[in-house]
């Protein structure tokens, strides 16, 4: 019966642009769109990169820059969080990777709607100018902290309280109008517009991963869109929604009754499943990649499928765990702190079937390996750190210390820039037609996974003996030994090469695209479908005339009994074989 | 067995896991724009909800006294005060826009453009006039009971405040849809979706009585508690 269905999307004419900017400027090929996304990204995070490693210069080698002042260190912390969790993690794992990875991996011609999509990356792009305008502004960018709490946001004496924080909300407020134009593209073209053959549960777990975490991302987002509204009227007309009575430099403010801590669930239930929203897509990637590169079926994919629903699903529900030191009724801590724990269940699983996965498999450390390799250990780091935090009684001691800075680096900042450097070794003979260098590669990798060891594991000791984070100047004292500044400036020294070294990956990806190797149609002899088109890179609509027929599952590799070492989608079974029967 | 018979005997379960295990389309029938649809606005309920929890939570914590909503929505007929008058009027009014809109939604599958025209831009008149009644009460606020955003001489500021954020931005919306409205009745009247179908219509409709619904519960917990 379904079989016979032509696909809609079949007979939907997809609009053809004339003429350079139709094609690359104002395009609406999702390919297109991904590298958009993806540029932007890049860019954004790389001013963010530089402003941490300014901090680090401070932080090491207080003094040494003059210029440097406290106020532009806390505007650097803002700046450098909001940018790398929302305008880079979130902007590359969805909106390059689910741009490029939807259509091609659902035998998609493209997304469901393709004008929708362009206007997703314009208007994410006008959030990245109006947060970048901040620096320009009187007062400069907002120096509260990326969690933005009130009433210290709005008050004086806050760097950026006057015009930073304005612009600060409402580039959040045009961010997630963009994403939900993305996300709205990638959930339909993912639920009603997969090929022939292609059941949800033969998607590959990239698809999985980009689908739960965008649902996550149009459930949560709102309550950030929320609050960034209550906050701006807070700030521009002077309403109460957040701020109490309250007395900032001798003058008793206008504001009467509000309720901070309102702010505080807001944004932490926003802020607890944008966790996910990042670390599930890599999850996917993760997952995908390691299948593909050790030559072997990804171990237990149904319950890879399912953890990561499961993982979405307790997301939601934990986000005061954030707020224990805010102070909560005892019950709450226990709800909240017993939820927490309870996802490192599904997680857990998540990490023994990678490494069940890679057990006794034709492992290839190709460069795109190495990382995915790199994101499960520094996951099971952070994750366990994790484990640490979501108690009361420790996270009580150790919240507001560089242990807590640590833990939230390695697993979801660390760990999903792994994903995402793999995803894009992987991936990138696909959008080109042409391999990266791998001298190059292999050097960047190990700088940057040495690098972020050196960088974060002193952190947790650092954290134990109680420095304090967010501090703009520690120096030397009583209560901060010799030792420990001396960590502080080993870390410096690393985050400086790390940092450095991020520069040979940009020319990397620049320099392959004029010289590096003819990858042909399937470089790492991948089953997914966006290995299987017609041509490299693919062109406008992807297909040709018609669309792929899928017939099994993306992780046939290996199959006893069967000729080939791996085995695409779009190949029929043979009666006989011992293929899975997904 | 034919396909509808097989349908039938196996029940609301077991058809739902067999569109959500087969290929192509979870699904079955749904038009990509109707799909878009719901999941819009499931993300904007979470909006209104947490809108809706912002405001139970401030009114639940302030120190100052919330005003009798009787006697701040209240309408003068004939002279005599009557509560919340007002804001029954235009609660009808949005409940019959969406009356009428259903019954576009049906004459659109029985392609009777005209009457989807028409039946649209009476939905539309009915959304605009209730912005203009909402439009009405806020000068009224504003003017004659001197309540604003940031004060209020009955008690607790944040009583404007969220009064005027929340219905503000059901107004938005409300307005949002008497465009939407009105550009796809013109559209439907020029044939521009003679050949595609009249899903557009439903998908326009599901917004419409999403809006609505919204109203339901922002009447219940700003006039009514």
């Amino acid at each position: 019966m379904a079989t016979a269905e032509i696909p809609y999307q079949e007979t939907v004419p997809l609009h053809h642009p004339k003429g350079w900017l139709g094609k690359y400027v104002f395009s609406q090929d999702h390919k297109v769109i991904a590298v958009q996304y993806g540029i932007t990204a890049m860019a954004v995070g790389l001013v963010a990169l530089v402003l941490s490693d300014l901090m680090r210069i401070q932080l090491a080698w207080p003094g040494l820059m003059e210029f440097f002042t406290a106020d532009h260190y806390y505007q650097a912390i803002t700046m450098h969080g909001m940018i790398m969790v929302i305008y880079l993690l979130t902007a590359f794992l969805l909106g390059a990777f689910g741009n490029f990875c939807v259509p091609l991996m659902c035998g998609a011609r493209d997304m469901v709607f393709p004008y929708v999509n362009m206007m997703s990356y314009w208007v994410y792009l006008l959030s990245v100018i109006v947060l970048m305008l901040s620096y320009v502004v009187p007062g400069g960018p907002t120096g509260a902290g990326w969690t933005l709490y009130p009433p210290q946001t709005i008050t004086a004496g806050t760097p950026g309280a006057d015009w930073g924080i304005v612009m600060m909300l409402v580039s959040l407020a045009i961010f997630i109008v963009a994403f939900t134009m993305g996300g709205l593209n990638y959930i339909t073209t993912i639920l009603q517009a997969r090929t022939r053959g292609l059941t949800l549960m033969r998607m590959p777990l990239t698809v999985w991963g980009i689908f739960v975490a965008t649902f996550l991302g149009l459930i949560a987002f709102p309550a950030l869109f929320v609050s960034a509204v209550m906050m701006l009227l807070d700030r521009m007309i002077e309403t109460s929604f957040f701020m109490p009575a309250i007395v900032s430099l001798g003058k008793s403010l206008s504001y009467t009754g509000g309720q901070p801590l309102l702010f505080q669930h807001l944004f932490w239930f926003f802020g607890h499943p944008e966790v996910y929203i990042v670390a599930l897509p890599a999850f996917g990637v993760v997952s995908d990649l390691i299948s593909v590169h050790a030559r072997k079926n990804i171990f237990g994919y149904r319950m890879m499928v399912w953890a990561i629903v499961a993982i979405g699903v307790l997301s939601l529900v934990v986000w005061a765990h954030h707020m224990y030191v805010a102070g909560m009724h005892p019950l709450f801590g226990f709800f909240f702190a017993t939820t927490t724990l309870i996802i490192a269940v599904p997680t857990a699983l998540k990490v023994y079937n990678w490494v069940l996965t890679l057990w006794r498999a034709n492992i290839r450390l190709t460069v795109p390996m190495l990382f995915a390799l790199a994101f499960v250990l520094t996951f099971i780091v952070g994750g366990i750190t994790g484990l640490f935090l979501g108690n009361v009684i420790i996270d009580v001691p150790l919240s507001d210390t560089y242990f807590v800075v640590a833990h939230f680096h390695m697993v979801m900042g660390v760990s999903p820039i792994l994903a995402i450097f793999g995803g894009i070794y992987h991936w990138y003979p696909k959008l080109t037609g042409r391999m990266l260098d791998d001298r190059m590669g292999l050097a960047h990798f190990w700088i940057t996974f040495i690098g972020t060891y050196v960088i974060y594991f002193p952190m947790h000791y650092l954290g134990f003996v109680g420095v304090p984070r967010r501090y703009y100047e520690n120096g030397v004292s009583d209560f901060y030994p010799y030792s420990a500044q001396l960590l502080n400036e080993t870390i410096s020294v690393a985050a400086l090469i790390v940092g450095v070294s991020q520069l040979l990956f940009i020319i990397n990806l620049v320099w392959s695209y004029f010289h590096g190797k003819e990858a042909g149609d399937n470089p790492w002899g991948a089953n997914s479908l966006e290995w299987c088109t017609p041509e490299t890179p693919p062109t406008h609509g992807n297909w040709g005339e018609k669309l792929p027929t899928v017939h099994r599952w993306a992780y046939d590799y290996n199959v006893p009994g069967e000729e080939a070492d791996h085995i695409v989608q779009t190949e029929p079974h043979r009666p006989g074989s011992a293929a899975s029967g997904h | 067995m034919s396909d509808a018979a097989l349908e039938t005997s196996q029940g609301p379960i077991a058809s739902t896991v067999k569109d959500w295990s087969s290929d192509m389309t979870t699904f079955k029938g749904v038009p990509w724009g109707k799909a878009m649809m719901w999941i819009f606005l499931l993300s904007d309920t979470f909006i209104f909800t947490c809108f809706l929890i912002g405001y139970m939570t401030v009114r639940m914590t302030v120190s100052e006294p919330w005003p009798n909503p009787s006697l701040v929505f209240s309408l003068a007929f004939m002279g005599v005060p009557v509560p919340l008058l007002l804001i029954a009027i235009m609660t009808f009014i949005l409940i019959t826009s969406s009356g009428t809109m259903a019954m576009a939604v049906n004459m659109g599958y029985r392609h009777r453009k005209v009457a989807v025209f028409w039946l649209m831009f009476a939905t539309a008149m009915l959304g605009a006039s209730f912005v203009g009644m909402q439009a009405f009460e806020w000068s009224k606020l504003i003017g004659d009971e001197h309540i604003a955003a940031w004060e209020n001489p009955m008690g607790a500021a944040q009583f404007g405040s969220v009064f005027f954020m929340v219905t503000g931005f059901h107004g938005m919306h409300v307005s949002v849809g008497v465009l939407y409205l009105l550009i796809v009745a013109f559209r439907v009247l020029l044939g521009k979706y003679d050949e595609k179908g009249f899903e557009i219509v439903e998908i326009t409709g599901l917004y419409w009585h999403f809006v609505d619904l919204v109203w339901v519960f922002i009447f219940a917990f700003f006039y009514l508690w």
